[in-house]
């Protein structure tokens, strides 16, 4: 085990820890908050395997904005200071299909990789996640982009309401 | 110009460990003297704006008042509101302060200087992905203002802190879509390679002609300097785009319910970030720590040792002189005016901006044909604008017909009342009309 593995390990075990505490917390604004944690744990696994640049914007994109926007969202129509218990949730489905996907990608990656060793790639700077993004991953990268633009423009006509 | 004493990137993470507890110390205790400074030189330059003396009391031409300050909030009593979630309302100032501080660690202070013998860069650290990391601080430094405002279990917070959030979100954007033109024409996010670059002038061929451009990017990227300033006075917080503290409709905004050491932690975090934002337009746009040119000219050592110190010292105050110079003059914008302003405007122009730039730097690497090419399609691109810009609607006049309300309403004015102009005034223009008269016709 180097000190890698360790602190892979570790930031995991947070990741997942504070993921559980997303959906199992009855107070709506540290649900949001636990989400915070889940992904800044993942950022620094992203640091951790040196790709610096995915860190940081995944920091600066879903901590800084992503999250605050929904933060703002439910304290813009109910944000209730201590539990709410009165939400409802399903709890069986949601915890089979959890359980469900994460059991599946995991046996994915097993599968996959059957406990061998891959090499680190190079530190993901940002001149190396330009070039393979804009040569390898071209079509991914367009079609995402469309996907938020039709998001955009869907949230925009929803937001218009009926118009005559 | 010594570019010998310019740190590259592998000059950092070398540092002994006493090094590195000297320079945290180093730039804590600078945050926090500017900070103290920063509030008295507010206070007095907006005093001199309003033709008062500002504070001048306390110590040498009230030098002292900010300090007297702190102590007193620090006595003040700790008010715990009960409606407030106890512990995100502790936490959230805690998230603020170390936010601020933490975004101040990759600024570069100096050249290369010697500390007890050891060669080290005047500067904490410094990554790949520098620039990023401030922006990323500055993004988690609006959970401090949100929770705040929400975790006080009271409306006024909460409002300010549902309008923090959204500016701050906002103008986020602009701020970092300003920042892009200076990472293309660097061709680096780490800040010490763009205060490097920024040391000695480009040499541009324009149609065979070798020109010199500027070093300094507030000159070569006007319009990115000048909205990452005005994207940075939103992002602070600060007037003209004071929202979300807006005294005269917030009481006090998100820090309303806090008081004593927790509301210093906000206020200290307020200023730091107003530092912070100063420090980076420096090192992105005024050449870092480097001397202005003129001296440069007549003294070579300029750029040496610990003078850089004082250079990036004083750009950042005059920095911190427009932040005030903006408060001691504008009024605060209508919070509609200034989502608008941010998305409809900035936002645009910096899209078109980063477009012109991205397209210069490609044309100056490319031969001759595709520069054409490209000039061409800058000018199609100019004249479609011109052509096509969309022309002011008419905008028709509310309607002013008085509503058909139900019986038992509250009487409502009508819609076209006019306010009869104040007999004071009246008096003024007649008397402005007729100046000789004044006396027997005023009575």
């Amino acid at each position: 085990m180097t000190v890698t593995d360790i602190l892979l390990l570790a930031l995991g075990a947070v990741a997942a820890g504070s993921a559980l505490r997303v959906v199992t917390t009855t107070h709506i604004v540290r649900a949001g908050l636990w989400l915070v944690v889940a992904l800044g744990a993942m950022a620094a696994c992203y640091l951790v395997l040196t790709a610096e640049l995915v860190a940081w914007v995944q920091v600066l994109i879903y901590v800084g904005a992503v999250v605050v926007l929904l933060l703002f969202a439910t304290m813009l129509t109910r944000a209730p200071i201590g539990p709410s218990p009165e939400l409802d949730r399903a709890r069986f489905p949601a915890a089979l299909i959890g359980l469900g996907s994460g059991g599946g990608l995991a046996a994915l990656f097993i599968f996959g990789y059957r406990w061998g060793k891959a090499e680190l790639a190079a530190p993901g700077t940002a001149g190396v996640l330009g070039k393979e993004i804009f040569s390898g991953w071209v079509l991914p990268f367009e079609v995402l982009s469309i996907l938020l633009l039709a998001a955009l423009v869907g949230a925009i006509v929803v937001s218009r309401g009926e118009r005559s | 110009m010594n570019l010998a004493e310019s740190p590259k990137l592998e000059d950092f993470g070398h540092d002994v460990w006493w090094i590195i507890l000297i320079k945290v110390v180093g730039i804590f205790a600078f945050l926090v003297v500017m900070t103290l400074f920063t509030i008295w030189y507010e206070r007095k330059v907006v005093g001199r704006m309003q033709h008062r003396p500002g504070p001048n009391r306390v110590g040498p031409i009230g030098l002292l008042q900010s300090l007297a300050d702190g102590l007193k909030l620090a006595f003040k009593e700790d008010i715990m509101p009960k409606l407030a979630d106890k512990a995100v309302f502790f936490i959230a100032p805690v998230i603020s302060t170390v936010c601020a501080f933490t975004a101040f660690s990759i600024m570069p202070l100096g050249g290369m200087v010697s500390i007890f013998g050891e060669r080290t860069p005047l500067q904490l650290t410094d990554l790949p992905v520098a620039v990023l990391l401030v922006l990323a601080c500055g993004g988690l430094g609006i959970y401090g203002i949100v929770l705040g405002g929400w975790a006080s279990g009271s409306t006024y917070p909460l409002l300010g802190g549902l309008r923090s959030a959204a500016q701050m979100i906002s103008y986020e954007v602009a701020m970092g879509l300003s920042i892009v033109a200076v990472f293309m024409t660097a061709g680096s996010m780490s800040t010490s390679e763009i205060v490097a670059a920024q040391a000695n002038g480009s040499q541009q061929e324009i149609f065979g002609s070798t020109v010199t451009l500027p070093g300094w990017y507030f000159l070569m990227l006007l319009p990115s300097f000048l909205i990452y300033f005005i994207s940075a006075v939103g992002e602070t917080n600060r007037a003209p785009f004071d929202l979300p503290e807006a005294e005269s409709e917030l009481v006090g905004g998100f820090h309303t319910e806090y008081s004593s050491l927790k509301f210093a932690l906000f206020f200290l975090a307020e200023y730091i970030n107003m530092v912070t934002v100063s420090a980076l337009c420096t090192t992105l746009f005024l050449g870092g720590w480097r001397a202005p040119a003129p001296i440069t000219t007549w003294w070579a050592g300029a750029n040496e040792g610990w003078w850089p110190l004082l250079w990036f010292t004083v750009k950042v105050l005059i920095l911190l002189f427009v932040f005030v110079w903006l408060r001691g003059t504008l009024p605060r914008l209508r919070y509609d005016q200034f989502m608008r302003f941010g998305w409809k405007v900035l936002v645009p122009i910096n899209l078109v901006w980063i477009l012109l730039v991205a397209g210069v730097r490609v044309a100056a690497n490319a031969d001759n044909t595709v520069r054409y090419a490209i000039y061409g399609g800058f000018a199609v691109l100019l004249v479609g604008i011109i052509m096509f810009w969309p022309a002011k609607k008419q905008v028709e006049p509310a309607s002013i017909a008085p509503e058909k309300l139900p019986e038992g309403s509250f009487p409502i004015p009508p819609m076209d009342l006019v306010v009869p102009p104040s007999p004071r005034t009246k008096r003024i223009e007649h008397a402005a009309a007729a100046p000789s008269a004044t006396p027997e016709q005023g009575e």
